[in-house]
């Protein structure tokens, strides 16, 4: 057993050899299709990652009106912090709202001129809500506006804006679908490349073997005996290509590193190198799938022994 | 151990027979050969002993196993019991004598110390010790045809077919290898081999079948070559 095993083996790697250029070509074609594999991996991950720090980013904001009690107020902040579908409520009482306006405008002498002629503080309290998901802001700025239209003698609820960062993520989340699809669309054409390239080069590494082939079958070799190296070679195809595509993504991650973390605050060299065994494993597995599947269709289809 | 039973073997979608009605036996260790001019069905007569091809009616016996019952996945352990030897030798060009030889018994699953032990043997046997290491292109047709008759015998099969095995040979080499085919059956191995060689069937002396147009037309019991 252990002996066949150390036979096929062998003789896997001297057909990968002797078929060197061939061999080369598959293992070039696999490669291509896991850079585009793995390129597709990073740019869906750099762009999930923007559009969660946009989403946390995202909130509800209600203002109400200065004349609002405190007890109207309280009623709706609990109200709104009881939604399931709220992550958090951030209360901003009347005070530190001119607080921070005083803050914000401390150089504009004619806002803090208007302020100090009012004898009263203009501003009035204010909510920001956050949801879970972005699609959830919907439901709950209809229930605000909900509280807002009953409100029975004065209204309390100045204003409710959510419109500031939903446009921003509408059109992150469609460049996301996008790319998706598009890497989707990419991917199955090189799968369906590399499949039938190296589906052809153990179909001609086979064909350059027939003699040698009807001599194993004229002296009794078993099926796996003639099989084996093939679908070794496969498997070969698909190791030695993942191993390139991660040398070749090494230096573009070494690049890419410092400019991600500038443009979209996330580090994709940090990244690669936290995740490199899972990658590894993607790439190297892909990779070895890939070679498989085609070994093994070229096999069955051209050694009925 | 052979039996033939009214074996018919059509080609064309039936309107050519390379086989017809054919029915013989032969019995363990017995040498024979078939003869007939070129086309007549000799090579198809082999080809369904080792499985190559499904005969169209009839059947063919090794011993007990109908031969075109044995299910494909056991093909390769049936044709262990079997070395062919073929006019083109069929050697690998990128091995040596030794290895060639030792390439079947690899196939076979045998061990390295097995290897080691009956690849050396079976080339003394064919009396090439002193050629192991030499390449196909490094050797005469006659060392070649042995060299393929040792890889035949190393797996030690119940039985041999050799295919024109001196087709290519000079007078000399055709000596040489029909000897030793003599040899390996005095060492109890049958042998069914097919030649157009006159002077190889009245030096053996042995059991001959001639044929004609896919038929058997004569089965004489000691050596005469009647065409
Ligand atoms: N694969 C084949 N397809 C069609 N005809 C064949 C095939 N193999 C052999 N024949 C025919 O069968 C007959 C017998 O051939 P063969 O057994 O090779 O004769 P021999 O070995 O006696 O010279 C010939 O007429 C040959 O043309
Ligand atoms: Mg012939």
């Amino acid at each position: 057993m252990l002996t066949g095993i150390r036979r096929i083996v062998k003789a896997g790697f001297v057909g990968f050899w002797r078929n060197a250029y061939v061999s080369l070509a598959s293992v070039f074609v696999i490669t291509v299709a896991l850079f585009v594999i793995g390129s597709t991996m990073f740019i869906d991950q750099l762009l999930t990652t923007s559009l969660q720090s946009l989403q946390s980013k995202v909130d509800i904001n209600v203002y109400f009106v200065p004349s609002a009690s405190q007890d109207e107020v309280d009623a709706i902040r609990t109200a709104v912090a009881a939604l399931p579908d709220v992550a958090a409520v951030t209360y901003t009482s009347r005070e530190e709202a001119l607080a921070r306006y005083r803050e914000r405008n401390q150089n504009d002498e004619i806002a803090m001129q208007a302020l100090a002629e009012l004898d009263e503080n203009p501003l009035g309290a204010n909510l920001a809500i956050q949801a879970r998901e972005t699609s959830q802001y919907e439901n709950i700025a209809r229930f605000l506006e909900e509280r807002r239209d009953s409100a029975t003698q004065t209204p309390v609820i100045d204003e409710i804006n959510y419109e500031r960062n939903k446009e921003s993520i509408d059109a992150l989340t469609n460049i996301i679908g996008a790319v998706e699809q598009a890497s989707i669309a990419t991917m199955l054409v090189l799968i369906v490349a590399s499949i039938l390239i190296t589906f052809n080069t153990i179909r001609l590494a086979i064909y350059t073997a027939r003699e040698e082939i009807s001599i194993m079958r004229l002296v009794g070799a078993s099926n796996m005996f003639i099989r084996g190296p093939f679908m070794l070679q496969g498997v070969m195809y698909g190791l030695v290509a993942g191993v390139f595509s991660l040398m070749i993504f090494y230096p573009i991650m070494v690049w890419l590193g410092p400019r991600t973390e500038a443009f979209f605050e996330f580090n994709l060299f940090t990244y690669f190198i936290s995740n490199f065994s899972y990658i590894f494993g993607v790439l190297i597995g892909i990779g070895v799938v890939l070679g498989l599947i085609s070994s093994v269709l070229a096999v069955a289809r051209y050694l009925r022994v | 151990m052979i039996y033939f039973d009214n074996v018919s073997k059509l080609y064309n979608d039936g309107r050519s027979a390379a086989l017809q009605e054919v029915t013989f036996q032969v019995a363990p260790k017995e040498f024979v050969s078939i003869v007939g001019h070129s086309g007549a069905g000799k090579t198809t007569l082999l080809k369904m002993i080792i499985a190559e091809d499904k005969p169209s009616h009839g059947q063919v016996f090794f011993e007990s196993l109908d031969i075109h019952k044995i299910p494909r996945t056991k093909l390769p352990h049936y044709r262990r019991k079997i070395g062919t030897v073929f006019q083109d030798f069929k050697l690998l060009p990128h091995k040596t004598a030794y290895e060639n030889i030792a390439f079947a018994m690899e196939a076979n699953g045998r061990t390295d110390e097995e290897i080691h032990e009956n690849v050396p043997q079976a080339l003394s046997l064919v009396d090439l010790d002193d050629k192991a290491w030499n390449f196909p292109s490094e050797l005469s047709g006659g060392e070649k045809q042995r060299v393929a008759i040792a890889r035949a015998i190393v797996n030690q099969p119940d039985i041999i077919v050799a295919d024109e095995p001196t087709g290519n040979l000079d007078p000399i080499a055709t000596y040489e290898v029909v000897q030793i085919l003599r040899k390996i059956n005095d060492l109890g191995t049958t042998v069914i081999m097919t030649t157009h060689n006159k002077g190889v069937i009245d030096e053996l002396g042995r059991r001959v079948i001639t044929m004609d147009e896919g038929r058997i037309v004569r089965d004489d019991a000691t050596g005469k070559y009647a065409l």
